[in-house]
């Protein structure tokens, strides 16, 4: 066989103390379409990243055409005509596509627009994309802008093309539009990588499937000789005990009841599609989920900081004993019901704290508006970040240190000990653990737990399997803005979590 | 009457010189992203450079050789408003210091140099009264030869300083740099999305400095013009006024494009001196009628802002700064 297109051999990559990939060895060949395949923060993005010069690796070494080669910056993959497409865009909305095709390119010549038309207009008849040059960005759907990201490269003379989720954003048919265009790009000689976690695609599209799992290479199979099985397996490994405590829940009782919830992003794109779940009183309600399934989305729904479009949010007061539909109330409006609901978001310093602002201020945007005084209390804010800053051993100064200088574990702190200081009876965190260090992250585990021994609804999104899996009581999974699953935490096992998030069942119907 | 209308044509043209300098110098600052605000500043920089220049030239030789009376006070004007060009580009693309802040503080800055420098030039040479540089103003003053022997026609449009068609032919050449050049691609790419030009390769640092000196350098040259064509070589303090900022509503007036800031700059150089020609006019009404520039900018604004077209909005990443995140 002749030198592989690209061979990795024993590629390692740290970040500080996170190693994000350990020892990697992977091959392509050109006229072969390889998958690489794995759960959320398992390092294929860091690999490929390497490839297109973003990241520099470690250890190891990289051979182009069977020749050692140094990436160090997009540049330098261009030169060894590597093209990667990113799943944000990086195009320039008030530019046409022919305009963002030859963007900071130095060809010889004068510059003249209707040559690049032409080429562009040669290389899409080629591959048979569908593509205006003249038309700009901000007309384009989101399919038409990744094809101007793939004629971006192979403009640029790419024979290696790498695409981190290109399916992510399409619709069914724009998929196999897609795909067509890669099999013919096969088919003409180049070698293709595909990030991917779905399944029916790697196995619909792929040559070979190569494997990692927390940074590590598992291994590399034939498409023809593998199933879905197999390769969730793979992706998935075995169980690993952490030991979290998880007590019984008692009294359990209907708190938040959602039903039937759909949700539109302002592209027009379905992101959540019927979801119907309720959470209870004295439980932990967890949800898995491929990144950007419409967790962030649900979450924020629930909060009253996204319309949706159809569904209802009902809240059983426990003090009262109402129900109440919080659907297209605001956040104020909500907490004048009397709900008591607390909200951790993923984005921490966008969402949940304000960086220039020290710990007692943060604490005050939740109680500014208590009182009737028109100056605001500062007393009970700054007793309450000194309670949080010694119950929860936080690292800082002193409260008055504005939290952006705080580490990530001691920002979460902060945002969590406030949410849970507001005493809730429902508690939504998105990712909580991420970034953090192992004893932080139990101690956020403890004190989810803590609440719900004190009869709170907690819902968790989390990532890793083996967490949701001991901390959950009930483990939700959705796939594609859809629940495609609703396990309970004790007996659920990791590989039936692993199939319905990368989703068969949602596969299915999306092959039409 | 037709000689009135003409008149005023040639008067809105004279007065709308300065106003283009300035609009092209702050779109070709503006398209790479840079909001320079300090554009007042640096034209009042621009003039009192030329003068400064000019002086020393008129006062060291006695027999003034007419291209040094030309070329001395260009090159001077041209450095002095690139330095401070180049403070507001190392303070806000260096230093990533906030752009506003940044240039409204560059803007007192240069009427605060032009002034000290404009009233005290004289006395640091042992003279007084006013500076006046008749002879370099009558050489920038120079009409075309023919200009007389065209009748209205010539005495309108030809009759003009050199600078007054160097401002049109920068914007000429500005306007086709931008839409018909891989620079111009470059460049607009900057201002609209730099971290998408980065990964395209571009030098964004490079672009940033020099769109925003070479923009700085040719808005000094409208106060050049001003100084030694439309006063003739004489400085009286604070007798640019407020065209500076009409420089900067003209960029909104002409949604960022060079071509359509020659025809603004007449537009609003009209507007400027309308109640001059307007005979009967009491002050206050004078007052109101020089409002008008600033109304339609405004107007402008609405317009543009409710029809909503994409290419005539301002380029997307105006006034922040950019710096490549960590890898």
């Amino acid at each position: 066989m002749s030198n592989a297109a690209i061979e990795l051999r024993g590629i390692t990559k740290r970040f500080g103390k996170i190693t994000a990939n350990k020892n990697v060895n992977l091959s392509v060949y050109g006229g072969e379409i390889l998958s690489l395949l794995g759960e959320n923060g398992s390092g294929k993005t860091t690999l490929m990243n390497m490839l297109s010069g973003i990241y520099y690796p470690d250890e190891g070494q990289i051979f182009i055409n069977g020749e050692e080669a140094v990436i160090r910056s997009p540049k330098d993959a261009f030169d060894y005509k590597i093209g990667m497409i990113h799943q944000h865009f990086k195009l320039i909305d008030v530019f046409s596509a022919a305009e963002n095709i030859v963007l900071g390119l130095k060809e010889n010549g004068r510059y003249d627009i209707k040559k690049v038309t032409a080429r562009v207009k040669s290389i899409s008849e080629k591959y048979g994309f569908d593509i205006d040059p003249d038309k700009k960005i901000y007309e384009m759907s989101v399919s038409e802008k990744q094809t101007v990201e793939i004629v971006k490269v192979l403009y640029r003379g790419a024979d290696i093309l790498i695409l981190d989720e290109p399916t992510a954003v399409l619709t069914p048919q724009e998929t196999q539009k897609l795909f067509a265009v890669l099999r013919r790009m096969r088919d003409d000689g180049k070698a293709i990588i595909i990030i991917t976690h779905k399944l029916h695609e790697v196995l619909s599209l792929s040559d070979r499937v190569a494997v990692l799992r927390k940074g590590e290479y598992i291994g590399t199979v034939k498409t023809a000789e593998t199933d879905e099985s197999q390769l969730t397996e793979m992706m998935v490994g075995k169980k690993v005990s952490l030991n979290i405590d998880r007590t019984e829940s008692e009294n359990t009782a209907d708190r938040l009841v959602i039903n039937g919830l759909d949700l539109y992003d302002e592209n027009g794109v379905k992101v959540l599609d019927d979801i119907t779940f309720t959470a209870k009183s004295g439980e932990i309600l967890g949800i898995a989920g491929i990144a950007g399934s419409g967790q962030r989305e649900l979450l924020e729904a629930i909060a009253g900081l996204l319309k949706v479009s159809s569904g209802e949010i009902i809240y059983n007061n426990p003090k009262t004993g109402d129900s109440e539909n919080l659907r297209d109330k605001t956040p104020i409006q909500i907490r004048d019901l009397g709900v008591r609901l607390s909200f951790v978001p993923e984005d921490r310093l966008g969402m949940g704290l304000v960086g220039n602002m020290d710990i007692v201020d943060n604490m005050m945007l939740r109680s500014y508006r208590r009182g009737k005084s028109v100056f605001v209390n500062r007393q009970s804010p700054k007793k309450l970040a000194e309670d949080i800053i010694k119950d929860l051993e936080i690292a800082t100064p002193n409260a008055n240190t504005p939290v952006r200088r705080l580490s990530g574990g001691n920002v979460q702190k902060v945002l969590v000990g406030r949410e849970i200081a507001a005493s809730p009876t429902v508690l939504m965190a998105a990712y909580p653990v991420r970034g953090l260090d192992i004893n932080s992250s139990y101690m956020i585990y403890n004190l989810l737990n803590k609440q719900k021994e004190n009869g709170v609804a907690v819902i968790f999104v989390g990532e890793d399997l083996d967490v949701l899996t001991e901390l959950c009581d009930r483990i939700m999974v959705i796939g594609s803005g859809r629940v495609t699953g609703i396990l309970d935490g004790r007996t659920a096992d990791k590989n039936e979590i692993g199939l319905l998030m990368t989703g068969t069942n949602g596969g299915a119907e999306n092959e039409n | 009457m037709l000689t009135t209308i003409f008149a005023f044509i040639n008067a809105a043209i004279i007065q709308g010189i300065p106003l283009l300098f300035g609009a092209t110098g702050e779109i070709i600052t503006e398209k790479s992203g840079n909001l320079n605000l300090g554009i007042p500043g640096i034209m009042y920089m621009g003039g009192i450079s030329g003068i400064i220049g000019g002086y020393l030239y008129e006062h060291y030789t006695d027999n003034p050789a007419a291209w040094l009376c030309i070329l001395v006070p260009f090159i001077s004007s041209i450095i002095g408003s690139s330095l401070m060009a180049l403070i507001y580009s190392f303070l806000t693309i260096t230093l990533r210091v906030n752009q506003n802040v940044t240039g409204l503080a560059l803007t007192t800055f240069g009427i605060g140099v032009g002034n000290f420098f404009g009233g005290s030039l004289l006395s640091f040479f042992g003279e007084t009264g006013s500076i006046s540089l008749i002879t370099t103003g009558n050489y920038y003053k120079a009409k075309l030869p023919f200009a007389d022997k065209l009748g209205l026609f010539g005495k309108t449009f030809l009759s003009l300083g050199f600078l007054a068609y160097l401002a049109i032919i920068i914007a000429i050449i500005t306007s086709y740099m931008l839409n018909r050049t891989r620079t111009g691609l470059n460049l607009r790419a900057v201002g609209e999305n730099p971290a998408t030009a980065d990964a395209a390769g571009i030098n964004i640092t490079k672009y940033k400095y020099l769109s925003t000196v070479i923009g700085g350098a040719i808005a000094g040259l409208g106060g050049l013009y001003f100084v030694m064509d439309y006063t003739g070589g004489a400085w009286t303090n604070n007798g640019f006024g407020d065209r500076g900022w009409l420089a900067i509503a003209i960029v909104i007036f002409a949604v960022w494009k060079p071509s359509m800031a020659i025809l603004s700059s007449f537009l609003f150089g009209g507007l400027y001196i309308l109640c001059v020609y307007i005979p009967g006019l009491s002050s206050s009404s004078k007052e109101l009628i020089n409002m008008l520039p600033y109304l339609v900018t405004i107007l402008v604004l609405v317009v543009v802002s409710m029809r909503k077209k994409r290419e005539n909005q301002p380029p997307a990443h105006l006034g922040l700064s950019y710096f490549r995140e960590e890898r």
